[in-house]
């Protein structure tokens, strides 16, 4: 089924673009991350023009994290007041995002800038996710959790509020900031930033578990919303039948993950996402250390 | 809007050059279309003008000014280093011809009429000497050579019974919107001895271009629309299932 794509100015397999989307979707589904750090760099090995793959890829995020915030929401899942200070960090970190893609732009190495961020971050989280996995299943690792407790550089920002439902009595600079972090690397990666997101809110705000993943979603919706308006504004690379074609499927993928995640063993599930989290990470890295896909890129003047 | 004429000599023959479509409508569904330039070549009498003459067409897309960078490793990692521009970088570029080029005319006639991918006019801007200038050339022709947009063809001109000559183009779906020119020409003995021009215009239609505008135009509503769709079609899908 061919589709053509009016702002990607090309013709694409629509059936591929719904696989896609439904393959984001079950991750999104199982693991409560958008799946943009897989739709990105997936639409640019197809063939989108990079700045048109991020810009839809949020928005696609947008609508596979509806569902989750709604889910959650109902049944107290998620902690409003942080969430909106995250949400204003994220629309803060977007703004900057914006500037600094023009900034590496005007400086002719955005994408290598990109792929650099995808090889740390994905590197990073996906080394530590199936380090924690084998552990699990091995049974070796330190199966007590952590006492909660949250960074001590938290602790010593000035002007505290109580944030009942994380059970957290801290300053809201902690979570602005965490918020201003996740903008940035969602305007620049095309990513929800739930794979950093999570973590940051259990290990340095040390929220409760049972908020984290709905206030993650919570700000995920909001933030890929203000950066497709960014990107609409800024770039004007967001397709709109991209987007559809990759809702189609990713909404769809994200309630069949989400019965598969009722099932399936957690340790598992981590260990897959880890896998396919570190396949993405290691084919960024082939492209910046090994042999990039091109040699030469072309920008217009 | 056609026309053609002889350039020199009144014993020329005269080109009368036709495309298939002036019109390539890009809409939902598109993946490119082929495009058949033809047309017959006569003596100002009218007849047919004679043996010895090869046709050579050249298709070209609008131009766009471009920075070429070039990847080069430091400590290790691929970085972007050196750059050059190009001033008119033609979006889309095929030639085709009756015969290898070569056989037909020399080099510095070739260069003049660009007959070939290598000899593009891209117009480089800064000074940056001649050798480090080709291979950015060659870059840039093997980039676009690659997503279909750059090619030549020198068999791909058929001329048959002396007068009538006809050539295969294809367009791929990934085309830049604009005017295009196609542009005939006849060869006899190394020296082109008649050249007309037809333009081909392609634009997006329908929704395609209802989209791209609103993109453009009114980037605000676009963006609003875009967010829309996506709460809208999450929401609808969760309702959905929860109802199964």
């Amino acid at each position: 089924m061919d589709v053509y794509l009016p702002i990607a100015n090309l013709s694409v397999n629509g059936l591929w673009i719904v696989a896609l989307g439904a393959l984001t979707g079950i991750l999104s589904g199982l693991f409560g991350v958008g799946g943009g750090f897989l739709t990105t760099p997936l639409l640019i090995f197809y063939g989108i023009p990079p700045t048109v793959a991020a810009a839809s890829a949020s928005t696609q995020v947008t609508g596979a994290s509806v569902t989750g915030v709604l889910a959650h929401g109902g049944r107290g899942g998620v902690d409003y007041r942080m969430g909106i200070v995250m949400v204003a960090g994220g629309i803060i970190g977007s703004g900057f995002g914006a500037l600094l893609f023009r900034f590496f732009r005007s400086i002719g190495q955005i994408d290598v800038v990109i792929s650099a961020l995808y090889v740390i971050l994905l590197g990073t989280i996906g080394t530590l996710m199936a380090r924690e996995a084998v552990q699990t299943i091995r049974g070796t690792g330190n199966t007590q959790a952590a006492r909660r407790r949250h960074h001590p550089l938290v602790a010593s920002l000035p002007m505290r509020w109580r944030f009942y439902r994380s059970g957290l009595y801290i300053s809201p600079l902690a979570p602005l900031v965490v918020g201003i972090a996740v903008g940035v690397l969602t305007m620049l990666m095309g990513v929800g930033g739930g794979f950093i997101l999570v973590p940051a809110m259990l290990y340095i705000l040390g929220m409760s578990a049972n908020v984290v993943v709905g206030t993650s979603l919570y700000n995920i919706l909001f933030v890929t919303m203000a950066t497709t308006i960014m990107h609409s504004l800024t770039t004007k690379a967001v397709d709109i039948v991209l987007v559809f074609l990759l809702l189609l499927g990713s909404v769809t993928g994200a309630q069949i993950g989400s019965q598969i995640a009722v099932k399936a063993k957690p340790e598992i599930l981590r260990l897959i996402l880890a896998a396919t989290v570190l396949l993405v990470a290691f084919r960024m890295f082939l492209g910046l250390f090994y042999k990039p896909d091109e040699i030469y890129t072309l920008y217009p003047l | 809007m056609l026309f053609a004429f002889a350039l020199m000599g009144q014993r020329d023959p005269i080109l009368v050059p036709e495309v298939s479509q002036h019109e390539v409508q890009v809409r939902q569904g598109f993946t490119g279309t082929e495009l058949l330039l033809f047309g017959a070549v006569l003596d100002p009498a009218g007849r047919a003008a004679g043996s010895g003459y090869d046709i050579v067409v050249v298709l070209k897309g609008p131009s766009e000014p471009v920075r070429l960078r070039e990847k080069e490793r430091f400590v290790g990692v691929w970085i972007n280093a050196a750059s050059s521009d190009f001033r008119s970088v033609p979006s889309f570029f095929a030639v085709a011809s009756s015969r290898p080029i070569a056989e037909i005319v020399d080099e510095k006639t070739a260069a003049i009429y660009e007959f070939g991918t290598d000899y593009i006019q891209l117009s480089p801007s800064g000074a940056i000497d001649p050798e480090e200038q080709a291979r950015f050339k060659t870059g840039l022709v093997d980039l676009k050579t690659r997503q279909q947009l750059y090619k030549q063809d020198f068999s791909g001109v058929q001329i048959s019974e002396q007068v009538l000559y006809q050539s295969r183009i294809s367009l791929p779906s990934n085309v830049s919107t604009g005017a295009y020119t196609a542009e005939t020409f006849a060869v006899r003995d190394g020296r082109v001895i008649a050249s007309a021009l037809a333009e081909v215009e392609v634009k997006k239609v329908g929704f395609e271009r209802i989209v791209a505008d609103y993109s453009q135009e009114w980037a605000l509503v676009y963006g609003l629309l875009a967010v829309a769709l996506a709460v809208g079609m999450g929401w609808a899908a969760g309702r959905l299932f929860a109802l199964m």
